[in-house]
């Protein structure tokens, strides 16, 4: 048996060792597919914003003469279907405030409620909030335009943080109460013990402790915002109500489309979140789990 | 107020304290209606935008003759086979791909973790501003897949939106990939990442390495995590409106509409909510199961990400 391994092992070395090298060659075309595969369509977006309107309608894979005069068109909203960009972007960044304002509050609440008051069939509430968390946004799209309309919100950028929050709290109360089991008792007795009011309990102790769950659910509900298309095409029509989304997608049902402007608007509008994405990266992996890809 | 819980605090009479304590769910006077105040937010939101629409909704598709109307409609039995299509083969192709590449991502390095960031971007960017990129790519004339097929062998590509309702919905499919297999890549990964590397280090003293350490170590401890991803994300897939809506738009001649991009053709472009509400409420069958599945494991097997 010793004799057997003895004499194979010498032949085997350099075996083993090519198989690393060959190992590390198909990570690497693994690796090269990868990028390909996930950056052509961010490539094909800048690229096209770079062409001249001619460029864009030719069969060029590189663009022939870039140019960042379509950024320069859509920043100074120079164009007819951009007359109110600035207008809507700031909606957009309006309703993702709110959003995030709205879901932290309402969700934290309910949760500190739940979670450390153990208020008496709190259970009922986490299984609403599990259940609305299942239901497709799409789902009830249908019900929600004519209720909107008879709550008087028609055409309202309210309409649209009104369906963000309640998309959006379901995922921060699961996290929330999955987060402040972290949390010891202790403080809160403590601070209870010292006289302390469930408010005072919430804003002093619960809230800072919760800091970091706390940025996780809010990257996530900014997202959410964001990228939410349906309830805002739905709900908003009016030029300067409407969101970034809703012209970019008008600007595709029009029968002229000028690409390169279309292309940078939606650079212009896909920045920020990415920027954000990978600022609060570290953080969102403690908390993004199972929610973020509802849409 | 703080002063009642001070004097609560130093009281002896305990025996009468812990009796409403059990009555009231552990809580006190004052402390249970705050307890109720923090809790009247969520409840409003709840009344008004999901119970009220559901109840309206379910109203407003209770009639059985839509749902004759509907299934006698070829629009509809194509949207059917469509949606199952897109569940089918669009969710486990990418559940099965965002496991092995998870498996990739856990090889050390610093250019793995920098793939991993380059990876991440299709979830990160959002998606309308890469859904209309893609529709362009897909261009017949234009666009830059068949740009790249003329430069590069000298072949017309075919017409991918236009001509064929099985194109058509493959890009729809491939697209749904793209977008969101980095997000279930990374879930995967963070659970390749709680199991305990003792685990594999016995392992390889058994003599398991590769596939054999892949079947019977990483994949027992990851099949619950992967079965829990699997079920929400053909939930989240049904729901799920703007891929079909802008890679395909529902053509070529309405063949590849799926039920969630379908019911709100019926309900704005032909004003017939009521129909709308029906072909939605037509995957109740399938819905139902997935989400008393869920609810179930979600609440006991702490799926901890």
């Amino acid at each position: 048996m010793t004799a057997v391994t003895a004499q194979s092992a010498p032949a085997r070395r350099p075996n083993y060792k090519r198989r690393r090298v060959w190992r590390e060659v198909a990570a690497l075309l693994l690796a090269l597919v990868l990028i390909i595969w996930t950056l052509a369509p961010l490539y094909n977006m800048v690229m096209v914003s770079l062409s001249s309107h001619n460029d864009v309608f030719s069969s060029n894979i590189w663009p022939a003469d870039p140019s960042a005069s379509s950024y320069w068109i859509v920043l100074t909203e120079g164009y007819w279907y951009l007359e109110y960009f600035w207008h809507q972007y700031a909606n957009s960044i309006y309703i993702g405030f709110w959003t995030v304002f709205l879901t932290l509050g309402i969700g934290s609440m309910v949760s500190y409620s739940i979670g450390r008051m153990r208020i008496r069939h709190g259970w009922l509430l986490t299984n609403a909030a599990l259940l609305t968390y299942l239901v497709p946004a799409s789902f009830l799209a249908i019900p929600f335009y004519r209720i909107m309309q008879s709550y008087g919100l028609g055409n309202n950028v309210w309409s649209i943080i009104a369906v963000e929050v309640t998309f959006a709290t379901p995922y921060a109360i699961f996290i929330f109460q999955q987060y402040g089991r972290s949390i010891p008792f202790e403080l809160d007795e403590a601070a209870r013990i010292d006289g302390a009011s469930p408010i005072q309990v919430y804003f002093r102790i619960y809230l800072p402790l919760m800091a970091p769950a706390l940025v996780a659910v809010g990257t996530y509900a900014l997202l959410l915002a964001w990228n939410e298309y349906l309830y805002q095409f739905l709900l908003l029509s009016n030029k300067r109500s409407m969101t970034v989304p809703v012209a970019l997608a008008q600007f595709l049902n029009s029968d002229e489309s000028p690409w390169n402007y279309m292309m940078a608007t939606a650079v212009v509008y896909a920045v920020p979140p990415v920027i954000i994405y990978y600022l609060f990266r570290g953080k969102m992996t403690a908390g993004l789990t199972m929610g973020g890809v509802k849409g | 107020m703080a002063s009642v819980s001070v004097i609560d605090a130093g009281h002896p009479a305990l025996g009468r304290r812990s009796r409403l304590r059990s009555l009231r769910g552990g809580l006190q006077g004052s402390e249970y209606a705050w307890a109720i105040a923090f809790c009247i937010p969520y409840v409003a939101v709840f009344l008004a935008f999901v119970i009220y629409p559901v109840l309206y909704g379910l109203w407003l598709g209770h009639k059985p003759s839509l749902y004759v109307e509907l299934f006698n409609d070829p629009i509809y039995q194509q949207t059917v086979v469509n949606t199952v299509l897109y569940l089918v083969i669009g969710v486990n192709v990418k559940m099965f791909f965002a496991l092995l590449l998870s498996g990739f991502f856990m090889r050390k390095g610093w250019w793995v973790k920098g793939l991993l960031m380059i990876y991440v971007l299709p979830w990160a960017v959002p998606a309308l501003p890469t859904f209309i990129s893609i529709h362009w790519m897909l261009n017949t004339q234009w666009g830059l897949i068949n740009n790249v097929l003329w430069d590069t062998f000298h072949v017309d590509g075919p017409g991918w939106l236009d001509t064929s309702r099985w194109l058509a919905l493959g890009s729809v499919i491939v697209t749904y990939i793209w977008k969101n297999m980095p997000f279930w890549t990374v879930i995967l990964l963070a659970g390749r990442m709680a199991i305990p590397t003792e685990l594999y280090e016995a392992a390889e003293v058994d003599g398991a390495t590769g596939i054999k350490r892949f079947v019977h170590v990483s994949l027992p401890l990851l099949a619950n995590l992967y079965l829990v991803c699997t079920l929400l994300s053909t939930i989240f897939t049904l729901g799920d409106f703007n891929t079909a809506y802008f890679i395909s738009g529902g053509g070529p001649a309405l063949s590849t509409h799926v039920l969630a991009t379908l019911g709100i053709r019926d309900a704005f472009e032909i004003a017939r909510p009521e129909l709308g509400v029906a072909a939605v409420l037509s995957a109740l069958p399938l819905m139902i199961p997935l989400v008393i599945t869920l609810m179930h494991k979600l609440r006991t097997s702490e799926v901890q990400l």
